[in-house]
């Protein structure tokens, strides 16, 4: 099979763009509208005008944001199917599901309920309206679920067979793929994360007013529902983030190595609070991981094993195998990879030619290492190696400023308690901060997923470079820079938008 | 229940299901076609204002509804997702382009400090509703028509042309003449929709003469549209067509669309029935006779597209048909998911009954009121 690379790097960079893009908007709609349900269920229970004014003005940040996460969202769909066709034939027959029940039950939801939440105002009963809004919180929330559970697939495949007649991965229990461990974790943890930017937004923009001694009221207001979510979304997300973890170590060791630099796994392995990477380091070269570390003693043990002292194995440990703890090594899953490989084709070619003796024998060869056959497909063992940098980097900074964020929604629930937010500026900086931080944990939390998966687009099964379209360099390249303009010109636009309906703040009394 | 179906008649319903979903997406294009309309039929601001919020109010249902057939095609037909979206490249990147900006247009209009102005914004809705729709036609024309490709033994898609998708529209052949009137026609349908949808939507007590150019805009859209459809329907009643022998060997057999008709006279009853109940929804909006002209125009643009839709893929007929090598034509049965895929996703079908009840309610919840000048002169309005 002829590979493009050129063509394979432009439509991964292209799909890195737009996904980021499209980042920036859904986590603060998937907690905005959570919160804006919140604001308009006070409304409705109190009556009161004032917070009908703070619902109204939240919502219209909630619109202008989902709007461009709608525009930036329609390309991921389809883009499956421009740039990753052999990935959508291979993997068609499971990973569709997710896309189209999203479809059916979660983005009509959304949809629908939208023009009602906007513009039903006066013309649907109070209680009407507050069930649209509501509806429209758990519409974005249900496709954030149809979507991760298609993400945690490629993380985690189950629940499929290789037909090596139609060369496909084909479904064979949909309950496995809804109920993969890692498509929930990455589902709660990646709502509850994204509840938290929201809150985040929420209180920086307060924040900001309080700072300005500006619609005092409503701020305040805004920082006590915004805190207490965020305050029970971050420990949610503490909690997600620790099981998400642990799913990664079973189901992607890899990735686990190199989100902690892990070169050489031990039994009690320690974990790296803080550490600077040894740039020197490579798999299968000598000296140390890290130039400068704070480690916690049998820290990553805890994490990946549940016990003290189990082994975690490092990236050597991965490529080159350890027999001692059973780990198999790249450089052997190749070899099992590369006779499942040369046993498919024969099988094709005695196929063709109607011989069924050596299409059967064929086929036992084929299935001795069908679990390998992705490996064929790998030149050099190392190339089962992420971005360590990447992904050591972006994963610790996530969890700093993760734990930071409790601490600080701590704080904001306190002062607010006692009614003292305005009379701290301290507070009001740091609020102002919360969101900046948050945002970036949020898009990184996305880079450690996704480049710490690489260089699979399915998990052990396809290699990234194999699963795209075949197609010149130069239509990728050309879609990857009218996409860059266009969404920085509409970014450009959404946050020129947004500053002003900022400053202009909520509608006169 | 789903699952003791054999496969063949799984296959069936999903292409029915993925043709009911295509069909309402063409009826809820009236959204791209009032957009089109807008320079025309809008003097004042107050009149545009009207107008976008008017369609403002539907536009994320079309396109809801052209991401759902997307979605139900990739869960039912991955091979056609594979084969259609990575070889005709640069046909679906356009369209997707022309929906990205649509998307924000109406949100960012009218809000302060846009950046680019609300004329912009309302050209990027012209260019939705006109360049997208073109080539989404031309893309539905190519069903029909065919298109230069061929599949590998690991069905990965050669595409024979550097166009990618953009010779349905620019190759120099039959094929090209009847993808183009296609989409031509659909542009100039959906602005029929769309004046229907208008008059349906828009309280004029206040504003006659906007009705009276909307009304006049669905006469006239109407009969430009007239020449295209004659031409797109004696071309198909006429052309040869890609059939598939129980073999599974695709040949082109003459007059094959034609004799897909006659062999399910049901389908030639349902693009009949449409075609008239469009020429109802006309004569309602376009003479001055009512308001509802939308609901004729509308079921008559559903049963025409179902009838075409049908037309294409059932009788032995391959759907998505390759001229250049007719062995890699893709079938609904050749091109789908698993029987355990598509009965899953039959179950999930049963939920589409549901969406469209809450959309139904909802969308009568919000219009039992028109949209009058007080709407669009408030806060809340687009």
């Amino acid at each position: 099979m002829e590979i493009d690379l050129a063509s394979v790097n432009w439509a991964q960079a292209q799909f890195a763009l737009t996904a980021l893009y499209h980042w920036l908007f859904v986590p603060i709609t998937l907690g905005l509208s959570f919160l804006c349900a919140f604001f308009e269920s006070i409304y409705v229970k109190t009556g009161s005008k004032e917070w009908k004014r703070l619902t109204h003005f939240w919502m219209t940040l909630f619109g202008i944001n989902f709007a461009i996460g709608v525009a930036t969202g329609i390309i991921l769909e389809f883009e499956f199917g421009t740039n990753w066709s052999t990935y959508s034939w291979m993997m068609g027959d499971i990973f569709g599901a997710p896309l189209a029940i999203e479809g059916i039950a979660a983005f009509f939801l959304e949809a629908t309920f939208f023009a009602v939440m906007f513009f039903g105002w006066n013309r649907v009963s109070k209680g009407f309206h507050l069930f649209a809004t509501w509806m429209v919180a758990i519409g974005s929330s249900l496709s954030a679920l149809w979507i991760l559970v298609a993400n945690g697939w490629m993380q985690n495949p189950v629940g499929m067979r290789f037909n090596p007649d139609t060369v496909r991965f084909e479904m064979e229990n949909f309950f496995a793929v809804i109920s993969n461990p890692v498509a929930i974790s990455k589902f709660t943890h990646t709502t509850t994360s994204s509840f938290v930017v929201g809150a985040c937004f929420v209180i920086s923009i307060s924040c900001w007013y309080l700072l300005r001694k500006k619609h005092v009221r409503m701020a305040k207001r805004s920082i006590a529902v915004a805190a207490t979510f965020g305050f029970i979304a971050a420990i949610a997300t503490a909690v997600t983030g620790d099981e998400s973890g642990y799913d990664v170590a079973v189901y992607q060791p890899m990735k686990l190595a190199a989100v902690e630099g892990l070169y050489d796994g031990h039994e009690g392995q320690a974990i790296v609070a803080f550490g600077i990477l040894n740039p020197d380091k490579k798999p299968g070269v000598e000296g140390p991981e890290f130039t400068y570390e704070i480690a916690i003693p049998k820290g990553l043990s805890f994490l990946a094993t549940r016990t003290l002292n189990g082994f975690v194995p490092g990236i050597n440990d991965l490529v080159y195998g350890n027999p001692e703890h059973n780990v198999m090594g790249a450089v052997e899953k190749i070899e099992k990879g590369k006779l499942a490989v040369a046993a498919l084709k024969d099988l094709k070619a005695a196929a063709k030619e109607g011989d069924d003796a050596a299409k059967a024998e064929a086929l036992t060869r084929f299935e001795a290492n069908s679990d390998y056959m992705g490996w064929g497909y790998m030149k050099d063992p190392v190339d089962a190696v992420p971005s360590v940098p990447t992904a050591f980097y972006s994963f610790h900074y996530m969890v700093y400023v993760g734990s930071f964020i409790i601490f600080a929604m701590f704080l904001f629930l306190i002062f607010s308690r006692r009614g003292s937010m305005d009379r701290h500026v301290w507070l009001q900086l740091l609020g102002l901060l919360c969101f900046p931080l948050m945002y970036a944990a949020s898009e990184l939390g996305w880079v450690v997923a996704e480049v710490g998966r690489q260089p699979w687009v399915m998990q052990g099964r396809l290699l990234t470079d194999v699963a795209a379209t075949k197609i010149d360099a130069g239509h990728v390249q050309a879609t990857f820079f009218i996409f860059l303009v266009l969404f920085t010109a509409l970014a450009i636009a959404e946050v020129s938008i947004m500053i002003k309906q900022i400053n202009l703040g909520p509608e006169a009394e | 229940m789903i699952g003791s179906l054999d496969i063949s008649t799984l296959q069936v319903i999903w292409w029915v299901i993925c043709s009911i979903v295509g069909a309402l997406f063409l009826f809820m294009t009236f959204v791209q076609g009032g957009q089109t309309l807008l320079w025309q039929i809008a003097k004042t601001d107050q009149e545009k204002s009207l107008v976008i919020n008017s369609l403002g109010r539907k536009w994320e249902i079309t396109f809801t509804t052209l991401v759902l057939f997307g979605g139900g095609l990739f869960a039912a037909f991955p091979k056609f997702y594979a084969t259609s979206f990575g070889g005709a490249y640069w046909v679906w990147m356009l369209i997707l382009f022309t929906f990205i900006m649509q998307a924000v247009s109406y949100e960012f209009r009218k809000k302060p400090n846009n950046v680019f102005g609300s004329g912009f914004y309302e050209f990027l809705m012209f260019i939705n509703g006109s360049v997208g729709i073109l080539l989404i036609g031309a893309a539905l024309g190519t069903f029909f028509t065919g298109s230069n490709f061929s599949l590998n033994e690991y069905n990965q898609v050669i595409w024979g042309s550097p166009l990618r998708g953009l010779g349905a529209a620019l190759y120099i052949r039959p094929g090209t003449v009847f993808n183009i009137c296609f989409g031509l026609f659909l542009v100039f349908n959906a602005r029929t929709l769309g004046a229907m949808y208008l008059v349906n939507n828009i309280d004029f007590t206040s504003n006659r003469d906007l009705e009276e150019r909307t009304r006049r805009q669905c006469l006239v859209s109407f009969l430009i549209s007239l020449p295209f459809l004659l031409y797109v329907l004696v071309a198909l009643l006429l052309m040869d067509g890609y059939g598939v022998g129980a073999d599974g060997v695709v040949s082109m057999v003459a007059h094959k669309y034609l004799s897909n008709i006659l062999a399910m006279p049901w389908v030639l009853g349902m693009l009949v029935v449409g075609l008239l109940l469009c020429i109802i929804g006309v004569t309602r909006t376009g003479l001055g006779i009512g308001r509802t002209g939308i609901w004729f125009g509308g079921s008559g643009t559903f049963l025409v597209a179902l009838a075409l839709l049908f037309t294409a893929a059932f009788n032995g007929t391959a759907f998505y048909p390759s001229f250049s090598d007719l062995q890699s034509s893709l079938t609904i049965h050749n091109a789908s998911s698993t029987h355990y895929t598509l009965t899953v996703m039959g179950y999930v079908a049963l939920l589409i009954p549901v969406v469209l009840a809450y959309i139904i309610v909802v969308w009568r919840k919000m219009d039992f009121i028109k949209i009058g000048v007080d709407d669009v002169e408030n806060g809340h309005a687009y």
